[in-house]
């Protein structure tokens, strides 16, 4: 213990400091040292993400699919034969946690890259870290906030779709098929808010009528007093907007009060694992969208490849929707990286912008005043009847091309030029 | 926003309010009960909930229908809480009230974490028995035959607890040893164990309480969190430790739920902690309680 108190070189280096020109000069010496440590060990990726608590089952799958990332990539050879390594943290799905562990993958294991998070405002506290301290932070969690200019910065990427992409497609997808006549039940706070301006931008130019807006709180275990009224108002649709255990409990409950018979029920996100928990009667014909599915792999080649490597991996276990995001947040690091020829942080920036892959979903690409993923959104439907396999629960009805005019212009979210 | 508000619907929306509330009774009953009976603060109640879903769950899995699980949850969880009476709860009477409460709030945590161990994280669904899916026209509007069902249920809960209670000498004995210990003991009755028996029955009514609610909202480790709020609220509006107060407070929680529901919607989690805070200021040992019991 005294010998870490008093003998280490931290504690001169940090009282060399505070001694002016010589400290200082020692000071850079000992930061050159550091970088030129984490150019030649492994290449090391920190991964927060809420393995405790209510999203944990989500998290495990992100963090099996970055492994899967990082093994292809050591397999291949590395970068000129060096290896890269995944440094999983769990940030307990709150922010203060995540930015103290963010901070120590930073500090203390000189992580090279950091990708992770599973909830808007935590990808927002790890940005606020890493943006200061200029690592690249691939954040693979939905949120719009990231893409503005005020949290943007030059080593802020973003794998995952935003809520605006997602709503926009599911919206334009079901106002144009299912009904005009919209009530909004979402959940009272800022994912709420964000997702329900999402599909009313949507439903504008398709005229959609919003009947009414309904909000309850967060952590709601029983919605029956608030489906009278939305039975009564006779919507065509019912735009359900929460997450994990309110959409299931909200999709069951409404079922169960013989909402379906007159209305459509749409979700912006339809997960794999709350359609899972959730069952299958209650979600029998629920409109959704998502990043991933593992049965786009019919279609898609590379799905097709990913499914495959990560059943291998993982004793036939499939990847979920976030799960996939992992993969690709960590794969598109890695081959940047490769491209590059060095994990230098300024020119891996400038590979992951000039990127065009395709590793999971389709085509996809960084686009350059927001690095915002390019991408396509599926639309699902959830089914009941003829399911192959346990696993088979989505139809995809409908692909959103990727595309760039889906997306807020860099003019609105603040970007110049 | 209000336009639409036909008759109607504030008759349905009252309805909803009273069925809701049914639910909010059966959740607070087994806790009232033990806190009369006992004075032990359950804090595990909401764990005990919990199992009983999950044993349910189980259940079914092995074969079993919904109506043999009605029977054996009850018993199962019933048991669970008998072993925690006797070996953990029984130590501490006589130490004051804060003792078995945090002891509760503890084992509440632990049986959270070993059903993560044993079932995962994430949640199960719970389907709707057979017989009571779907939804019948109560001449107001539709209505979930199952919530009709978890009605008539918490009915007979209650008329068997009352059976139970006053008409039995076993019955007697426990209402006598909740005034006075000390006397019965006196008397030649084993105190400890009518205790042990009053906490089985409380969890017990606590897991087929989870039961019932499984079809409502599916099955997960944290189900049994926010409704031990809940059934708090219940049990302090309705007087700790009062059958009847709990029976009147859920349901009047339901319709201040569901009337809040009605008008402003965001505000329905916060309205029962008002209510809860109006009772208390009036009148802090809730309706029926008795003064100083907490004291």
């Amino acid at each position: 213990m005294t010998t870490d108190d008093f003998g280490n070189a931290g504690f001169s280096r940090r009282r060399a400091l505070a001694t002016g020109a010589a400290g200082l000069a020692l000071a850079a010496s000992s930061f050159r040292i550091n970088i030129l440590k984490a150019q030649e060990g492994p290449i090391r990726i920190g991964f927060p993400c809420p393995l405790t608590g209510p999203y944990g089952a989500e998290a495990q799958n992100q963090v099996m699919a970055a492994q899967l990332a990082v093994q292809e990539f050591n397999d291949a050879g590395g970068l000129n034969g060096r290896k890269a390594e995944l440094l999983p943290r769990d940030d307990k799905l709150n922010p203060g946690e995540a930015a103290t562990r963010t901070l120590e993958l930073i500090e203390n294991d000189k992580v090279n890259f950091i990708v992770g998070s599973l909830s808007a405002s935590v990808q927002l506290a790890i940005n606020n870290i890493t943006k200061e301290r200029k690592v690249i932070f691939n954040s693979i969690s939905q949120s719009d906030a990231i893409n503005e200019a005020s949290d943007f910065s030059r080593y802020t990427f973003h794998e995952a779709m935003n809520p605006h992409m997602t709503a926009g497609a599911v919206g334009r997808y079901a106002f144009s098929k299912l009904g005009k006549k919209v009530v909004y039940l979402l959940a009272d706070y800022a994912y709420g808010y964000e997702m329900a301006r999402g599909f009313q931008r949507a439903g504008k130019d398709l005229g959609a009528e919003t009947l009414a807006e309904i909000k309850h709180p967060l952590g709601t275990t029983d919605f029956s007093t608030l489906l009278p009224r939305i039975q009564a108002m006779r919507p065509d649709i019912l735009c359900i907007i929460n997450f994990g255990r309110d959409q299931q409990i909200s999709v069951k409950q409404a079922t169960d009060f013989g909402l379906k018979r007159n209305t459509k029920i749409i979700v912006p996100v339809m997960l794999y694992t709350a359609r899972v928990a959730g069952g299958a009667q209650a979600f029998d014909g629920v409109v959704g969208g998502t990043s991933y599915y593992w049965g786009l792999e019919d279609k898609v080649a590379s799905a097709k490849k990913f499914n495959d490597a990560f059943r291998k991996m993982h004793r036939g276990a499939i990847p979920t929707d976030y799960g996939a995001m992992g993969y690709g947040g960590v794969r598109t690091l890695l081959e940047a990286a490769k491209m590059a020829g060095t994990t230098d942080t300024e020119k891996v920036v400038d590979a992951m912008e000039a990127l065009k892959y395709d590793y999971y979903k389709g085509p996809q690409y960084y686009r350059k005043c927001d690095h915002q993923s390019v991408q396509s959104v599926f639309i699902l439907q959830s089914k009941s009847k003829d399911m192959k396999t346990p696993e088979d629960v989505f139809d995809i009805v409908h692909t959103e091309e990727p595309s760039e005019s889906v997306l807020r212009s860099c003019a609105e979210l603040g970007h110049k030029a | 926003m209000l336009a639409g508000l036909t008759p109607d619907l504030i008759a349905l929306q009252l309805f909803t309010g009273l069925a809701l509330g049914a639910v909010y009774v059966l959740l607070s009953i087994g806790l009232s009960l033990i806190f009369g009976m006992l004075t032990v603060v359950n804090f595990a109640h909401g764990a005990f909930y919990m199992i009983g879903a999950y044993i349910g769950l189980y259940a079914l899995s092995i074969g079993a229908n919904f109506w043999v699980a009605l029977l054996v949850v009850p018993v199962a969880v019933g048991l669970v809480g008998l072993a925690v009476e006797r070996v953990l709860i029984r130590p501490l009477y006589g130490r004051g009230i804060d003792y078995p409460l945090l002891l509760t709030f503890g084992l509440g945590y632990v049986m959270i974490e070993v059903v993560r161990i044993i079932f995962g994280r994430t949640g199960y669904p719970f389907d709707t028995p057979e017989l009571l899916q779907g939804a019948v026209d109560i001449w107001v509007g539709y209505f979930p035959l199952y919530r009709l069902f978890i009605i008539a249920a918490t009915a007979v809960v209650l008329a068997g607890l009352y059976l139970f209670l006053e008409k039995t000498s076993f019955g007697l004995i426990i209402r006598a040893g909740a005034r006075d210990p000390q006397i019965v003991r006196i008397l030649g009755v084993d105190v400890s164990k009518v205790w042990l028996i009053v906490f089985g029955i409380g969890t017990g009514i606590a897991g087929l309480a989870g039961l019932l609610a499984a079809p409502l909202q599916g099955v997960a480790p944290e189900m049994g969190a926010t409704i031990l709020a809940e059934a708090f609220v219940v049990t302090v509006v309705g007087g700790m430790g009062s059958l009847l107060g709990a029976v009147l407070a859920g349901l009047l929680v339901g319709v201040v739920v569901s009337m809040t529901s009605l008008f402003a919607p965001e505000m329905a989690k916060v309205s029962i902690f008002a209510l809860m805070a109006v009772v208390l200021l009036v009148r802090p040992q809730g309706f029926f309680g008795r003064a100083g019991l907490m004291s």
